[in-house]
């Protein structure tokens, strides 16, 4: 039973690492009505700002990953701005090719400034583990499930309670009207993207220390992000959230319950989820079935 | 009274189609105009030229300056528009749809003006965390209303809020303007196909067709005209 509480506990830390980038694409899928392919190299972008920072300027790891956050929002607000803004009123499947371009961009970019090498990050929470009623959870993990934690939490009493966070929401879902209110659309949409690049920047900071940095380090994991979000729902936050908990603690427990799936079948088992889900449920648990007017 | 609204020769285009063919009218402060006219005469283009939610050319004062930008300038210089069909946040709730009316304004009695807005739509009270999208259709026009109001404008522009609803809640939504209008001095500019009711209201009317003006005048003078009636307003 112990063994089981200790892969429930590492499941949903994978699964908040997952459950962040979900929120990144969900964020950005409800600003600008496209998925956003760039998503997971936007984050391996971020961990490699953060490595830059504690390996040869000196930063010790947490105001690193301050300085991290701050260079990523304005990233994201950067990257609405300049490419994304201009196609934004066209038809969508531009803004997908464009997100697509940027992905190749962001990965070209990364080898030619820090080479294809992989490196080493190191992590911010030390490596033993604690007991819990018996069972001994590792405190990586529990560091982990913590800061996606706060971070959800965070974001959501932005959008709950701030002026900006509700001008943000009106210009998501009905832009028209948030500019008769006196919203300035183009901005909210771009301040949407920055807080997406933070979120995955925490993502990629997270999931660094167990694998190793190297450009393609988010692939693997924007293709969970991607099944949590479809999952939860593309346009629910909240759904974004469960759905990469669900995702994380589930593929953890077939990985080590269901002997032949193993770590060669998790990246399968997830595009299962997009597929069963997209076909039982298109909304997916927490979405608002979408009724096309005609 | 002088104008705080202004149109002089006002033009507006979708595209190849020209909507306004130089409409020019006045709506002086503190009173209520309204603008007539059958589908398609322009009525809702004029509301959306003042908004700048649609290309226009000519000149729009608004107490006296010329009006510019798009329609985040434009509501942050005190018009509020409500436009055709609603216009509420139907994802947001009823609170939140109205705190959005006041995102213009800088001070902090947003609260007390949630309250004040109850005041006038008492049913506010107990279902401010309803989502607007889940109203009546009734309701959701009290709230696009409630929401406008919450911008403390000096002009409230009201598109068509008689549109698809019950005469019993027409008539209420108007006996709440001309109260905005006589207790609080509130310029209303409303644009409505229901004639009637907008002539009960309104001291002084433009009836448009085909993009311009052809005619204006007292409400009460173009409602006694019976060619007037038969041939503009159609009752």
């Amino acid at each position: 039973m112990a063994a089981f509480f200790q892969q429930v506990v590492s499941g949903l830390a994978s699964g908040g690492v997952y459950g962040s980038l979900a929120l990144a694409i969900v964020l950005i899928h409800r600003a600008t009505g496209v998925i956003n392919f760039a998503q997971g190299e936007m984050a391996t972008f971020s961990t490699y700002i953060a490595w830059t920072l504690t390996t040869n300027h000196g930063f010790s790891y947490w105001p690193a990953f301050a300085v991290t956050l701050l260079v990523s929002f304005v990233g994201g607000v950067g990257i609405h701005q300049a490419v994304i803004r201009p196609v934004e009123r066209g038809p969508q499947i531009r803004v997908v090719i464009i997100t697509i371009g940027l992905l190749l961009l962001l990965n070209g970019l990364m080898t030619w400034i820090w080479s294809g090498e992989v490196r080493a990050v190191p992590s911010p929470f030390p490596s033993g583990t604690i007991d819990v009623g018996g069972v001994a959870i590792s405190v990586q993990d529990i560091g982990t499930i913590a800061v996606c934690l706060v971070s959800v939490a965070v974001l959501w009493a932005f959008f709950q309670f701030t002026k900006v966070g509700l001008a943000l929401r009106a210009a998501a879902v009905n832009p028209a009207e948030a500019r008769l209110v006196g919203v300035r659309v183009p901005w909210m949409l771009g301040l949407g993207w920055g807080l997406a690049a933070v979120l995955g920047a925490i993502a990629g900071l997270l999931t660094a220390p167990s694998v190793f940095l190297d450009p393609n380090m988010m692939q693997a994991v924007l293709i969970y992000a991607f099944a949590a979000a479809v999952l939860g729902g593309i346009d629910s936050p909240v759904g974004a959230v469960v759905g990469g908990l669900m995702l994380g603690v589930g593929l953890n427990l077939l990985g080590v319950y269901i002997d032949f799936v193993g770590a060669d079948l998790r990246l399968p088992a997830a595009l299962l989820v997009i597929l069963v889900v997209l076909l039982v449920r298109p909304a997916g648990l927490f979405g608002k079935p979408q009724v096309k007017k005609v | 009274m002088s104008a705080l609204l202004e149109l002089h020769d006002v033009e507006a285009r979708y595209g190849p189609v020209q909507a306004l063919r130089g409409v020019s009218l006045e709506v002086p402060e503190g009173s209520v105009v309204a603008v007539l006219g059958a589908n398609g005469a322009g009525k809702t283009t004029t509301l959306r030229a003042v908004s700048g939610t649609v290309k226009r050319s000519g000149e729009i004062l608004f107490a006296g300056k010329p009006l510019r930008g798009g329609p985040e300038a434009v509501a942050k210089a005190g018009i509020a528009h409500v436009p055709e069909g609603r216009g509420t946040f139907t994802d947001l709730s009823v609170v939140e749809n109205l705190r959005l009316g006041a995102y213009t304004r800088r001070d902090r009695s947003v609260k007390a003006d949630i309250e004040r807005m109850s005041g006038y739509f008492p049913w506010i009270r107990d279902r401010g965390e309803q989502r607007g999208g889940t109203l009546s259709g009734g309701e959701q026009q009290m709230l696009a209303l409630a929401r406008a109001l919450m911008g403390r404008p000096r002009l409230l522009m009201l598109d068509e809020p008689s549109l698809g609803l019950a005469p019993l809640i027409v008539r209420e939504i108007f006996r709440i303007v001309r109260e905005l209008n006589e207790k609080e001095g509130l310029t209303v500019l409303v644009v409505e196909q229901d004639a009637r009711i907008a002539l009960d209201s309104a001291a002084t009317a433009y009836v448009l067709e085909v993009g311009k003006v052809a005619i204006s005048g007292a409400s009460a003078e173009l409602r006694d005209d019976e060619a007037v009636r038969r041939s503009y307003l159609g009752y």
